[in-house]
């Protein structure tokens, strides 16, 4: 291997690096707030990019008649909390599916690729909320092994909802631009600056939203102590539905940026989002940097990996893991009760 | 444990009678119950009792299978070769990946075993003797020297037979000293280490027992089948294992095979019905079961099995049966009594977190048949000072001498072989066990019946012996009348007494009380405080924290006071009352 492919396999890596660190991040989010583990992030990721190529295709989305049903549900649910509940329904699981189906008959069919952007972000983000007011606010004080087996078995009803709105092919989004730069020997593309720029916002943005926003605060003490939280006044199932919110959309983003790389099967999320767990838990699941040098490190890796031993790719992420356990448990030290 | 009549009926009927009898097309349903349920019985144990999860039980199922297809259909080996090599095999892999993930817990393990679960997975698809995605086919029949047996019906009940077998085993396990100690590892680690459990060794002993079940399980699968190919040892085979233990009820060994049979037949029935309903094949199946699962884990986050004990356990409860232990047992061997001598020297400790000094070079000693108290408000640092005598916590500088030998950097479980027993301010006991098993916890270095004895119920006299102890202990602190009572459901001072009695049964020669008359009416204050000078007569020191003045003062020999992590006085109880440095931290310098 010469330096010129190493680099473009680094370039390779660094950008599905960038994609693995989102997902940790979203996974962090809602692990620290929630304490699940978000195993569907990979499905709504893959949701995106098959929402983005739907639109660009010219067709409606099955997820966005997914949206409308369970909003529809959402809504009837509201119903029953008092006017001011009902309100905030209406508005939430009401109207806005209402304007996003309405936007999306109009303007789907001109097939222009910022707005079918927009518009797969706008009906996969409200899923994450969803999923939390119905999968999992109802036994919110599970243990995190409860939690964890619900996690997975809507992982299932992802893929098998997938399955049936968008069929088993591959399909890809729209690059965000085709511009590419020469850097000496080596082209850079420019939709992997796309994405590496994307990330940087993102991660710019959440620190301003963590540092600066009252939403933000609360969500970093409902992550930090739940119950401490919420009897400051808190409301959990507010802090959940916004972490849940932030990950879908992170998702959703992750989904169309690596939809322009690869083309992704209804399935596909699953493997991606794995590896985002692999660099969450380089992180320890509790750092956020340490979690973004995982998440590089698991991209260059993988890409290094498939070059060489492609058939072992996965192999060989995963049995990383093992020696960042070791030093985990080495510097533990002693046992502690961790619930 | 089932009346032995009910559970010899159950196990003729589900070994002989149902093989022989049932159709045909159920056989082989009922085959992929069973051997749903023996990889579940593992995962009852690992992720029920001991509170650690895996995904990752499918691949030891494979390794299982792939080891005695190669040997039997390629060298031509005998099964119960296969059975060896297959045991040994996934025992051994497990063992490897506890040494790495014994120490992590909950979702750590439960993510780590996902990654190696496709690790597996991916393994046995691409490595090319293993014939990947075809499968290998025409493995040879389960057989036993000459007896062969190709019936799919012999099969089932060999199969049903491995199910019996393991349950008893595990039922029996789960009712000794070391099933005692799993419990603990389900959240009172801290504790089960202060009575010398090896939590780390423990942990990875079940780790392995869980995969030899599913070892187990991957061998009757390979003969049971005779096809083998990797997809059945998927990441999602191995939800589908979690799925059983969930749905029946993690907490019970009866729980895996009624999960085992739901999750079967579930699936076999949606496959069946939702193609004619819907018209297309594969679209909707797993989308309406994981529906289904979602549903009942909201429902009955526990699993099914407790929903139908509730409806069961209106019948009377069975006599005692704590009581069938020969109560003539001989008592444990006490710990020789050393009258006068130090049993704990504390020179110069310094104990900080961050910035902060906790213990500030704090010295006093401790000796046989003496009562020290140790006092101080609130934040003066006296129970870190009590994690750093038990080897909880390290201390930064400064020398331990426990019974003569240097204790400074001894984990809690050596300084508790050594002779040193403690309670916890939080009260840490297993709250859903009995009072009994709680104290007998205590006896845990007492005994030395391993896992196997205890599968096998050659450790039953080992068993009474401990019991009758943890029974003498509770007699001795007044918990005679609640022995059988869930420990949870004791009011907390009294708590803190199934504290005390599971300290002493570690024959102690040295006693830390973090305020064991917190919580404990009067007449039970004074029950204790008789109790500790029994204690000390006997040569027993008892270093105790306790904010009760009067309860200190009328029994401490000499109180140790602290203030802001260093000790300002020390002395007898009057002495230290007239200390001026000790009025000044009391009453904030009233002069």
């Amino acid at each position: 291997m010469d330096w010129f492919v190493f680099l473009a396999l680094l370039q390779d890596g660094v950008t599905t690096g960038a994609i693995y660190l989102l997902l940790a991040i979203g996974l962090l989010i809602v692990f620290s707030v929630t304490r699940v583990i978000f195993v569907p992030q990979g499905d709504l990721l893959a949701f995106g990019t098959l929402t983005v190529a739907a639109l660009q295709s010219g067709h409606l989305p099955g997820t966005l008649w997914l949206l409308d049903g369970v909003s529809a549900l959402a809504l009837i649910a509201s119903l029953r909390h008092g006017w001011r509940g009902a309100l905030r329904g209406v508005l939430a699981w009401g109207i806005y599916p209402l304007v996003v189906t309405i936007a999306a008959l109009l303007l789907a069919p001109r097939q222009v690729p910022a707005i079918s952007i927009l518009l797969a972000l706008a009906i996969v983000t409200p899923m994450g909320p969803l999923i939390w007011r119905f999968a999992f606010r109802p036994i919110a004080d599970a243990s995190v092994l409860a939690l964890l087996i619900l996690s997975m078995a809507l992982h299932f009803v992802l893929i098998g909802l997938g399955l049936v709105f968008f069929g088993p092919e591959e399909a890809s989004a729209p690059a965000l631009t085709d511009a590419s730069f020469d850097v000496g020997d080596l082209n850079v593309s420019g939709q992997s600056l796309a994405v590496l720029l994307c990330c940087a916002l993102l991660v710019l943005g959440l620190r301003w939203f963590f540092g600066a926003t009252i939403h933000g605060k609360a969500l970093r003490a409902a992550a930090s102590d739940r119950l401490g939280a919420r009897l400051v006044g808190i409301d959990a199932g507010a802090t959940g539905a916004l972490a849940f919110g932030l990950a879908s959309f992170i998702a959703a983003l992750a989904g169309i940026l690596i939809g322009a790389v690869t083309p992704l099967s209804y399935d596909a999320g699953f493997d991606i989002g794995l590896k985002g767990f692999v660099a969450a838990i380089m992180g320890g699941l509790v750092s956020y940097p340490m979690a973004a040098a995982g998440a590089v490190l698991v991209g260059v890796l993988e890409s290094l990996g498939s070059f060489w031993a492609s058939a072992y790719r996965e192999v060989i992420v995963f049995t990383l893991l093992i020696p960042v356990l070791v030093w985990l448990s080495l510097r533990s030290g002693s046992p502690e009760d961790r619930a | 444990m089932a009346p032995p009549f009910f559970s010899i009926s159950a196990t003729i009927a589900v070994v002989v009678l149902v093989p022989a009898v049932l159709p045909a097309f159920y056989v082989t349903l009922f085959g992929y119950v069973g051997l749903g349920a023996l990889v579940a019985l593992g995962l009852v144990l690992l992720t029920g009792v001991s509170g650690q999860t895996s995904f990752g039980q499918a691949s030891f199922v494979g390794l299982a299978a792939y080891a005695t297809t190669l040997l039997t259909k390629f060298a031509g080996a005998p099964p119960i070769a296969g059975l060896a090599a297959g045991l040994v095999l996934t025992g051994t892999v497990a063992w490897l990946l506890g040494l790495v993930t014994a120490r992590l817990s909950g979702h750590f393990l439960a993510l780590v075993s996902v990654a190696w679960g496709m690790s597996f997975f991916s393994l046995f698809g691409t490595l090319p003797w293993l014939h990947g995605f075809n499968g290998i086919g025409n493995i040879p029949p389960l057989s036993l020297g000459p007896l062969s047996a190709e019936s799919l019906r012999v099969n089932l009940g060999v199969i049903w037979a491995a199910v019996a077998i393991v349950t008893a085993m595990s039922a029996s396990l789960l009712d000794s000293r070391i099933g005692r100690a799993i419990r603990t590892l389900n959240g009172a680690r801290l504790m089960a280490e202060s009575v010398g459990i090896d939590t780390v060794r423990l942990s990875r002993a079940v780790f392995v027992i869980a995969a030899l079940y599913a070892g187990i399980a991957g061998f009757l699968f390979a003969h049971f089948q005779r096809f083998i190919s990797p997809t059945p040892f998927s990441l999602g085979a191995s939800i589908d294992y979690l799925f059983m233990v969930i749905i029946g009820g993690a907490g019970s060994l009866w729980g895996a095979p009624v999960g085992a049979a739901l999750v079967v037949v579930l699936r076999d029935q949606f496959n069946d019905w939702i193609p004619r309903l819907t018209g297309r094949v594969g679209d909707f199946e797993l989308l309406v079961f994981s529906l289904a699962v979602i549903v009942l884990l909201q429902r009955a986050p526990d699993g099914l099995l407790p929903l139908l004990a509730r409806v069961k356990r209106r019948r009377p409860p069975p006599a005692a049966v704590a009581s069938d232990a020969p109560a003539e047992a001989p008592p444990l061997p006490a710990a020789a009594p050393t009258p006068g001598t130090e049993l704990l020297a504390l020179e110069a400790i310094s104990r900080n977190f961050g910035g902060l000094a906790a213990n500030r070079d704090v010295s006093f000693a401790v000796h046989a048949s003496e009562i020290v108290a140790l006092i101080g408000p609130n934040g003066a640092g006296k129970t870190t000072l009590f994690n750093v005598v038990s080897g909880v916590l390290p201390p930064n500088s400064g020398h331990i001498r426990l019974f003569g030998a240097p204790a400074g950097h001894l984990p809690p479980r050596r300084v508790a072989g050594l002779g040193l027993a403690r309670t916890f301010q939080h009260v840490k006991l297993l709250p859903a066990r009995s009072v009994l098993e709680n104290i007998a916890l205590g006896t845990h270095l007492s005994g030395h019946a391993g896992l196997l004895r205890a599968m096998l119920r050659l450790d039953r006299a080992e068993e009474a012996r401990l019991l009758s102890e943890a029974r003498a202990q509770a007699v001795r602190v007044g918990l005679g009348a609640v022995l059988d009572a869930p420990a949870g459901d004791l009011p907390l001072g009294r708590q803190r007494v199934v504290e005390i009695a599971r300290a002493l049964c570690l024959r102690p020669r040295l006693l830390l009380l973090d305020e064991p008359a917190a919580g404990l009416r009067l007449p039970e204050k004074q029950l204790l405080a008789a109790l500790l000078r029994q204690l000390r007569a006997e040569g027993m020191g008892v270093l105790l924290v306790e904010h009760d003045m009067d309860f200190v003062m009328q029994l401490a020999d000499r109180v140790v006071v602290m203030d802001f992590g260093q000790k300002i006085a020390e002395g007898p109880p009057e002495q230290v009352q007239s200390d001026p440095a000790v009025m000044e931290a009391y009453l904030g310098g009233l002069t």
